[in-house]
């Protein structure tokens, strides 16, 4: 595995701003009061236990959750419950899911290009040609004419890869992308995801996978009961951890 | 994919051997199997001299009918107006012209490999209406007028069944995704809507339509008392398309609605691109069923004086100058309604192959 340049000079601070942001669902309490800055090209991993509300907190980014109080600044735009700024914010943040999330109905090709061009208003042949060459970056262009349901699983996460690519977002999310996979197929999907870090990327990538952490992030967040514990880059995150919540999740996760 | 490539052994080879498996097995199984033989036996005979060997099918009037078998000759006699109603006969091409583009539109959608299929399909549904809107009832363009109170036979009941099909399903989508909507209002409006459609009969419906209605409204002309009823027809079947459609949007994962959120596709691309396509795929046996009730149900519009098929058999079965005529008129209409509506049926499994893409979400 190469490593990615860790640094890249010229790039726009701030490019995810969260400031003082709180979720609740009915009475229960999520997130709490998150503060986060995101430079552009910067590589972000979070981690943390179950219910620790990982997920809950990269949805909110692109506003597939909505939060309550605080501010959430994507870009330059604040997600607020103005639909266009919704959906302006959404075509420049791509997100990867657990379960890939793939159009069942649509060839793979199809589902790379069906944004593009609805969204986008690509020329059809610009956006397919454009697809292509994504699908080639994640090694599966002989599958572009297959649908969902015919292919590995490590195989469709590419592909989700891949559609998300094709609309070139600014940012990448991404919700325990390997967790679903057999293991023999995380590796593939995990060369894919260095190979995008490596590109300077802004990913924020939640995450169990430690060795994929300390290979390709500037940041290891860790997070528990909805709230920021600690961040550190990986080094000293995983060599010199502060806190005794994470010193005790390290722990666990790293005894296997 | 999940289908095996094993074939199934070939047990038609082994007539004995499956006839002891599947009919004899035990004495209850052999009870039944000589029970229905016996009855095969005495029932087919009869009906194969009713329907064929004793029937008349040639002759030019009643007394051609001996009456030892069908009378088919009442069929072919009065076939005009079981098919055009009182439409007069030197227009009637103009139905012909509607039953060719109809046949035209449709018959290719059973041939795998007919070249452009596709668009005659796409007339059929978008092109027909209009066309039909202007020759049928002529009025314009230099042709002569008809009015409605002069349609009937299989003419009208094709006609209120496929504007009603042709109908339901765009209003039926609409309120099933407007029962689903966010928005309060919208949702109350729809689900209203539903359930007190739903909840009426359709001849209640009808009723309504051509009785009540006009009780508050002037009497206007009488193609009116036909649209009142295709409207009719059109609100109550679309409530149960609705309904069948909600059933398709619930199974739809919620994985699909984010990823479609997540790429920006907004609310009506991500229904009409990726939501609606699967969930009205995952629905066609329902739909289709829905279709098909409501092609048999067009003969309710009997009770308030229009003449589809049924009417216009029914009232030619009394005609005095005909005898005994009733079971072939019933046979006759039942059989042009089990060919439109096998016709649907084995179209809608046709569409079913084309459109299995494999589900695994
Ligand atoms: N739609 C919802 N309604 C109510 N509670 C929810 C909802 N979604 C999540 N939660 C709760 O919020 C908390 C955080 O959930 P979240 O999915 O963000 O956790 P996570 O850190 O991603 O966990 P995991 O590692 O299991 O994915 C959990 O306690 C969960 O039960
Ligand atoms: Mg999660």
């Amino acid at each position: 595995m190469q490593t990615p340049p860790k640094d890249q000079p010229g790039k726009k601070p701030g490019i995810i701003r969260v400031e003082g942001m709180h979720k609740w669902y009915g009475d229960f309490h999520v997130l709490k009061d998150l503060n986060l800055t995101v430079d552009q090209g910067e590589r972000i991993v979070i981690c943390g236990p179950s219910g620790s509300g990982k997920s809950t907190f990269i949805r909110c980014i692109n506003r597939l959750e909505e939060h309550q109080q605080g501010k959430i600044i994507v870009d330059g735009i604040e997600l607020t419950d103005d639909v266009r700024h919704i959906d302006t914010v959404r075509r420049e943040v791509g997100m990867v899911f657990q379960h890939f999330n793939l159009f069942p109905h649509l060839t793979v090709l199809e589902n790379c290009c069906l944004s593009p061009i609805w969204v986008r208003k690509t020329p059809r042949k610009e956006a397919e040609a454009s697809a292509m060459e994504y699908l080639e970056r994640v090694k599966i262009p002989d599958q572009a004419n297959k649908f969902p349901g015919q292919l590995s699983g490590g195989q469709q996460q590419r592909v989700a890869i891949a559609r998300a690519l094709c609309m070139k977002p600014k940012i990448m999310l991404f919700d325990e992308p390997t967790s679903a996979l057999d293991p023999e197929m995380i590796k593939e999907v995990l060369d894919v995801m260095i190979e995008l870090a490596g590109s300077g990327m802004t990913m924020l990538c939640v995450t169990h996978e430690m060795g994929f952490a300390k290979t390709v992030a500037d940041r290891v967040i860790f997070m528990d009961g909805g709230e920021i514990v600690e961040q550190a880059p990986p080094h000293e995150f995983f060599t010199n951890p502060q806190e005794a919540r994470t010193q005790k999740f390290l722990q666990q996760i790293l005894a296997h | 994919m999940t289908e095996s490539t094993m074939k199934a052994p070939k047990k038609a080879l082994r007539p004995v051997k499956w006839m002891r498996e599947n009919l004899f097995s035990g004495w209850f199984n052999t009870v039944l199997t000589l029970g229905v033989a016996y009855l095969l036996v005495t029932s087919v005979g009869p009906l194969l001299n009713w329907f064929f060997l004793d029937a008349n099918f040639v002759g030019s009037d009643p007394s051609a009918c001996t009456g030892a078998g069908a009378c088919w000759l009442f069929i072919s006699q009065r076939l005009n107006f079981f098919i055009y109603g009182f439409y007069p006969d030197e227009l009637q091409w103009r139905v012909d012209v509607m039953f060719l583009l109809l046949a035209v539109s449709f018959v290719p959608q059973f041939i795998e490999r007919f070249p452009g299929r596709k668009w005659l399909g796409l007339f059929g549904i978008f092109g027909l209406p209009i066309v039909g809107y202007f020759l049928i009832p002529g009025g314009s363009f230099g042709l002569e007028e008809v009015q409605s109170s002069k349609w009937g036979g299989l003419m009208l009941t094709l006609i209120l069944a496929y504007i009603g099909i042709i109908a339901s399903l765009p209003i039926g989508i609409l309120l099933a995704l407007g029962r689903r909507s966010e928005m309060p209002i919208i949702r109350g409006i729809c689900v209203v809507f539903i359930e007190v459609w739903r909840a009426v009969p359709l001849i209640t419906v009808l009723f309504m339509a051509s009785v009540m209605l006009p009780l508050f409204l002037p009497e206007g002309v009488n193609f009116e008392k036909l649209a009142r009823a295709l409207i009719g027809i059109t609100l109550w079947q679309s409530a149960y398309m609705a309904e069948v459609i909600r059933g398709g949007l619930q199974a739809i994962p919620r994985g699909q609605y984010e990823a479609a959120d997540a790429l920006g596709l907004g609310y009506w691309r991500k229904m009409g691109l990726v939501i609606l396509p699967q969930a009205l795929k995952m629905v066609i046996p329902g739909i289709v069923n829905t279709f098909i009730s409501l092609f048999k149900d067009t003969t309710l519009v009997l009770i308030i004086g229009l003449f589809d098929i049924l009417g216009t058999v029914q009232s030619t079965v009394t005609d005095p100058a005909w005898q005994n005529v009733a079971i072939e008129g019933y046979v006759f209409v039942a059989f042009c309604f089990w060919v439109f509506c096998f016709g649907i049926s084995r179209y809608s499994q046709n569409l079913e192959r084309k459109l299995d893409t494999g589900h695994k979400t």
